[in-house]
């Protein structure tokens, strides 16, 4: 019965969220308040009823109700019950579930703050993004039902992956999609803004809080799928060119250039008609993520399987958002060249050349990832397109970022003085030469880890300098408005980022070894002793467990226990072992037994020694902040306000609530 | 021409040569590592003469397994439907490596033998890569591909 009622939810879901899209924009156009008005309740309750489906649906899961199909492929009565709450995301009908209800989230949060914001603009952005919810609630209930009945009801289920079965796993996609789907935000303020002809830029500056915080969970999601793909995959690497990953990594390429050039919208008014665009790329690329990972039109490390025909159904949206809110903007889009005029030397430079690299670094990765669809296409054969393409190019366009990013914060719009940027130049490029040498001492001359070394002081301590100067020069309290420490972070978190790239990329040590045990194996100035394999047993799983002692001239470092578990189904997974360090990385995988016969004997082992891998996460995690922080601006909010004061002081007290 | 439009052209003319550049380096980086898949029957017919480093993929042979007594280096062979190849590899095979399984190897060829690099599995074992189905239905078009091998995900 219940699964029924989500099924029925998810209708009427359906049917308000078409109420949201279409009525508040007839009565936006019309003018008629009416219309307009029935955004907001048309929205509560459509995310009213999307959460009670997403609760049947977790409730199915708790209670075993293998009469659901989609329960019963993806969980069993052995698996944990957190793992059973992480399997309603696991598989393909789920996760766009929670897709539509991190919609629904976003949408109700916009619908609750944005009370001091113009009717027709709000009545606009909540029908875009019921509108959006259409498609997907649509494409939920056509072709990929949650809630369909397995009749006669199996007496047990299937298994969720195990390479799901991980905690990094439970909360990778849902931070993911609150930035994918954040992104549908800023989209809609830019269609709303198309439609209503706003020439002035104050939109801008209601959308740029979202836009940073979707940006900001995005990056959150990207360090956490890295993370799992290191701790999970047993391959000890952080990013693979996989086409999934680049699916997330181009919504964030270009997020990031749409942050900036927000910026120069609303504080110079110029950019107007590109950070349209940008939003509308940033929305697409989100909407061709999904896409990707749920067609498997593409060969991936992360392919499940997955059906082609709701790829079609995906691809036919796409087509209709992306064709649509083009075909609006090019009709619609400012003409006028506004914004006031600025000089070579000027943030709005600076800022336009890391825009260009961002962009053009998504392009090339859109046509990477792309490529073999193409090929197969022009029938040129079955290609890939190999991680050295990606690594190559976007390094080659990173390189002007980040040697402009220091400058970033000195930079003033219009027009800068050159005498300070020439300090900033020496001193931080004293810095960096300095590390440099010192690295290179350090290192034996390891190119990477040189110019890892060197680019990251470069950004960092250039991010620096800056802070130590409004700390010198500004009165206590107003030294780092939020604005302001979220960009100081987030530039700070490049400049860290780029240290863990590098310095692990130079100074990593990775090694499969043979070792029968009690025999020692040295990589990176310490000792792996292996000290055999035991059976063991989890909840839903049997495996063999290593114990593998690592010592450092003499004394014991640590215990690490690798595993490799065969689940209640036969999926054979390797738990890798990790003794994490602010440094350095000890990474332990069990490969296979020599002789399958005698798991006693001996073993194939990966041994890795990786510095500095943790600084990879860390740098991402100080930009997801950057991210958070600069939309906490105070600004964003008092000068909403101040822009309406000619509302009734009753609305003001409401929105203060 | 009037400074303005003298700024708008310096401009222009800048983002064409940045374009030109990107586009070459592009095209350059992409024939750098475009990998092509075979089945070991449309290399054993030749036609991955002329590329180096290529892609490998078909099924396990029953069987085939066979690791050195003192190193990692297992040896195995890839079939399709007409063609087999012996593979070498010096490393640790991924968890879902087994008899009759599809994979996906990539290196080159050494003698009549493929000399891997690195191997994949997929993560769920009823699921075959589309190309590499795609790839093996070409390879021998008429004859069906292989049941147990051609299997996709059912639903």
């Amino acid at each position: 019965m219940t699964p029924e009622l989500g099924q029925l939810a998810l209708i009427l879901a359906l049917l308000l969220a078409f109420a949201q899209g279409v009525l508040p924009l007839i009565g936006a156009w019309r003018g008629n308040r009416a219309l307009m008005a029935i955004a907001r309740p048309a929205a509560a309750g459509q995310a009213v009823f999307v959460t009670l489906a997403f609760v049947l649906l977790v409730l199915a899961f708790l209670s075993f109700d293998f009469s659901v199909q989609y329960v019963a492929d993806n969980s069993n009565l052995a698996l944990p019950w957190y793992y059973r709450i992480a399997a309603v995301w696991g598989a393909h009908e789920g996760s766009l579930l929670l897709w539509i209800f991190i919609l629904n989230l976003w949408t109700l949060a916009l619908a609750t703050l944005s009370r001091n914001l113009p009717e027709v603009f709000v009545a606009r952005v909540l029908g875009v993004l019921g509108l959006v919810a259409v498609g997907f609630l649509a494409f939920i209930i056509f072709t990929s039902n949650p809630f369909a009945r397995l009749l006669p009801m199996p007496p047990d289920g299937g298994d969720l992956n195990p390479v799901l079965q991980d905690p990094g796993m439970t909360f990778h996609p849902p931070v993911l999609y609150m930035g994918y789907v954040g992104f549908s935000v800023a989209f809609a303020f830019s269609i709303a803004a198309l439609l209503g002809g706003e020439l002035e830029q104050a939109w801008v500056r209601w959308a740029r809080p979202w836009t940073n915080v979707a940006w900001g969970f995005l990056s959150a999601g990207i360090v956490a799928g890295s993370w799992w793909a290191y701790a999970e995959l047993g391959w000890g690497g952080w990013w693979f060119w996989d086409p999934v990953e680049n699916a997330s990594f181009m919504p964030w390429l270009v997020g990031a250039a749409l942050i900036h050039a927000q910026a120069v919208t609303e504080k110079r008014g110029g950019l107007r008609a590109w950070t349209i665009l940008l939003s509308i790329f940033a929305f697409s690329l989100s909407l061709l993520g999904t896409f990707l990972v749920r067609s498997g039109v593409l060969t991936s490390v992360h392919a499940f399987a997955s059906d082609p025909r709701r790829g079609l159904f995906i691809l036919c949206f796409l087509a209709v958002v992306v064709g649509g809110s083009l075909l609006l903007y090019a009709m619609r889009a400012p003409k006028v060249a506004g914004g006031k005029p600025f000089s070579v030397v000027s943030r709005e430079t600076a800022i336009l050349i890391g825009n260009l690299m961002l962009t053009v670094a998504a392009a090339m990765v859109l046509l990477g990832t792309l490529f073999p669809l193409l090929g197969d296409a022009l029938n040129l054969g079955k290609i890939s397109v190999g991680p050295p393409y990606f690594g190559f190019l976007f390094t080659l366009l990173m390189i002007p970022v980040v040697l402009l990013l220091p400058f970033g914060p000195y930079l003033r719009w219009g027009k800068s003085d050159v005498p300070v940027l020439k300090k900033v130049l020496w001193r931080a490029g004293l810095a960096a030469v300095a590390c440099a040498i010192v690295a290179a001492l350090a290192t034996g001359g390891e190119a990477k880890a040189i110019a890892g070394t060197a680019a990251a002081v470069w950004c960092g301590f250039g991010t620096l300098l800056y802070v130590l100067k409004r700390w010198r020069e500004m009165p206590a309290g107003r030294r780092y408005p939020a604005e302001m420490a979220g960009m100081l972070l987030a530039h700070f978190g490049v400049g860290v980022f780029l240290a863990g790239v590098l310095l692990t990329n130079a100074l990593s040590v990775e090694r499969d070894v043979r070792v029968a045990p009690s025999q020692t194996e040295s990589i990176g100035g310490y000792q792996f002793r292996f000290d055999g394999v035991q059976h063991t047993r989890g909840p839903n799983w049997e495996g063999d467990q290593g114990t593998i002692t690592v010592l450092r001239n003499g004394s014991e470092v640590a215990v690490m226990h690798p595993q490799k578990r065969t689940y209640s189904r036969g999926q054979v997974q390797t738990e890798s072992a990790i003794n994490p360090g602010l440094f350095r990385d000890l990474y332990v995988a069990l490969g296979e037994p020599m002789d399958p016969k005698q798991p006693e004997g001996a073993w194939a082992l990966r041994l890795y020694d990786k510095p500095f891998v943790r600084w990879i996460w860390a740098g991402g995690l100080l930009m997801m902040l950057g991210g958070f922080f600069a939309a906490a601006d105070r600004r964003f909010r008092t000068k909403r306000i101040a822009e309406t004061e000619a509302v009734p002081a009753a609305a003001l007290q409401e929105s203060r609530a | 021409m009037n400074p303005t439009r003298k700024r708008r052209l310096t401009i222009v003319l800048l983002i064409v040569a940045a374009a030109a550049v990107a586009v070459g380096l592009i095209v350059f980086a992409l024939q750098q590592n475009m990998n092509y898949l075979f089945t070991p029957s449309q290399v054993q017919t030749g036609q991955a003469n002329g590329y180096k480093t290529f892609r490998l993929g078909g099924m396990v042979k029953a069987g085939s397994i066979q690791r050195s007594n003192d190193s990692l280096k297992v040896t195995f062979t890839v079939v399709d439907a007409s063609g087999s190849m012996p593979v070498e590899y010096n490393g640790i095979l991924p968890d879902l490596f087994r008899d009759n399984q599809s994979v996906i190897a990539t290196g080159h060829m050494d003698n009549a033998r493929f000399m891997a690099t690195e191997v994949l599995a997929k993560h769920d074992e009823t699921y075959m890569p589309k190309e590499l189905k795609d790839a093996m239905a070409k390879a021998h078009e008429g004859k069906h591909v292989n049941e147990e091998a051609g299997q996709d995900k059912p639903q």
